[in-house]
């Protein structure tokens, strides 16, 4: 797979983006301009039925955060991506992607017309023939969702900053498809979407 | 032998006519021994073994209990819309929306069209867990040696498989599923701490808020520590009842919820149906 070179791409604020990532190659997600949270999904490339599953890596690492060393797996539980370097500490498993609909129950029937993570996902997905049933519960990377002691669990203010940066490395060959954020009724971007970076390596 | 012909044979299968196992359906469900004392007219009677699964598509306004006999039921749940399979249970607008990790009396089932398919109306467990999902061929092949549909340690998503194939639908229609019974609680560092159950004798019940297919797998949880596979028997009943209506304390128990029992009912209005 030595044909894939150093690719540097912008995604602009509220916009989606995606990639076949070959294995051994990495992605860096770069939160430009701080606090900025991005909607992630990853399916296996040669079989979509195969994907992210959130319930998968919590049970597999014990925990509702992701960072450095954590494993993305699938819904078969095998591994997709590592989380090979974190300049944050802590992502987000749990929140899932703004819709629509669900920002009616949210906040109110007012932002009805407001761009949504899910409708993201549906317009960059239809690229490869995905559709609604293929989007599952995905990860949110920088954004904070602390659980209290007796459950409440909310999204609150981030803990990312202008230029801090993830990296993952690909298991297998993957297909990654980003929302980054359009969100504008939550701290997950302090309520100001802004545009983040991606960048493809080389496989070692 | 009285089975080497074809009459034989048949008399032979008829006369199993009438056996009773620890776990079966009881058809009409009616004909079941002790119904609770609210259930009007029972649709749905059985008792689903340790390892194994069970489906059914309730209409709106059916009353759902899952009772843990002995202790050590998990009951894996995953809904949706009847007929209409891509709105279905969304776990995390369902924690997200209503602020909260831990299922229990009161939350609502949600799909992820902003809408209600069925709320928790009663709860004597407190052990539950909208985190962990249910178990893979793979991890229980790790765990138990096996996790096939036909060993002895089944994982759950197998059967959801095999339930999900016998309503049409394929493994990429399964989102993450609820567990019930068996509960996980979340450490301020996010690491979990395996609850365990409540005891024998608890159960929860649901209110069908649309026409949904339930997809029921009961395993054990991912968590649960212990070396062998432990699941025990799962009570399955369902009665006709009301779903819930504009006046129940449930209605406006909160804003998220009142939002979303709102589109429900606009839809259901929009479609003729209620």
């Amino acid at each position: 797979m030595s044909e894939q070179s150093v690719q540097r791409t912008t995604v602009a604020a509220r916009a989606a983006w995606s990639a076949v990532v070959r294995a051994g190659a990495t992605l860096t997600i770069t939160d430009l301009h701080g606090n900025q949270a991005v909607d992630f999904l990853v399916y296996d490339a040669g079989d979509t039925s195969v994907r992210y599953s959130a319930p998968d890596t919590i049970q597999a690492q014990g925990n509702i955060f992701l960072t450095t060393g954590s494993v993305l797996m699938s819904n078969e539980h095998t591994p997709l991506m590592t989380v090979v370097a974190d300049d944050v500490g802590r992502h987000d498993t749990v929140g899932g992607a703004c819709s629509k609909e669900s920002n009616t129950l949210r906040y109110g029937h007012h932002t009805w017309s407001q761009h949504a993570c899910v409708d993201n996902f549906l317009a960059e997905g239809a690229r490869y023939g995905l559709g609604k049933r293929d989007l599952v519960s995905n990860i949110n990377w920088y954004m904070n969702v602390p659980v209290e002691k007796d459950g409440t669990l909310g999204i609150v203010d981030g803990i990312s900053a202008p230029g801090l940066s993830l990296t993952l490395r690909a298991e297998r060959d993957v297909l990654v498809l980003v929302s980054n954020c359009p969100q504008i009724n939550n701290p997950c971007n302090g309520f100001e979407p802004t545009a983040v970076e991606m960048t493809i390596g080389a496989p070692e | 032998m009285a089975t080497a012909t074809t009459y034989g044979a048949r008399a032979h299968a008829r006369a199993q006519e009438g056996t009773r196992a620890e776990a079966m359906p009881v058809v009409p469900a009616s004909a079941w021994p002790a119904p609770p004392c609210e259930a009007g007219h029972l649709v749905w009677a059985e008792t689903v073994a340790g390892g194994n699964y069970t489906h059914k598509v309730l209409a709106r306004g059916t009353e759902l209990r899952l009772t843990d006999l002995k202790g050590d039921a998990c009951a894996h749940l995953l809904l949706f819309a009847a007929d209409r399979p891509w709105e279905r249970l969304n776990v995390a607008d369902t924690v997200k929306v209503q602020w909260n990790a831990y299922l229990g009396e009161g939350q609502l089932l949600l799909s992820e069209q902003g809408r209600v398919l069925a709320s928790v109306i009663t709860d004597t467990s407190g052990r539950h867990d909208a985190l962990c999902g249910s178990s893979g061929l793979v991890r229980n092949t790790e765990r138990y040696g096996d996790g096939t549909p036909q060993s002895e340690s089944p994982a759950g998503r197998e059967l959801f498989k095999l339930a999900a194939a016998k309503n049409g639908l394929a493994p990429r229609d399964l989102p993450p599923s609820l567990s019930f019974f068996q509960g996980v609680e979340v450490r301020e560092d996010g690491s979990l701490d395996f609850t365990g159950s409540a005891g024998p004798g608890v159960s929860v019940t649901l209110r069908t808020e649309q026409d949904v297919t339930v997809l029921l797998a009961n395993v054990p949880h991912p968590a649960d520590p212990r070396e062998a596979y432990t699941s025990t028997p799962l009570e399955v009943l369902a009665w006709r009842a009301e779903a819930t209506r504009s006046g129940d304390p449930l209605w406006d128990a909160t804003p998220e919820g009142h939002r979303a029992f709102l589109n429900t009912a606009e839809f259901l209005a929009a479609r003729g149906i209620a």
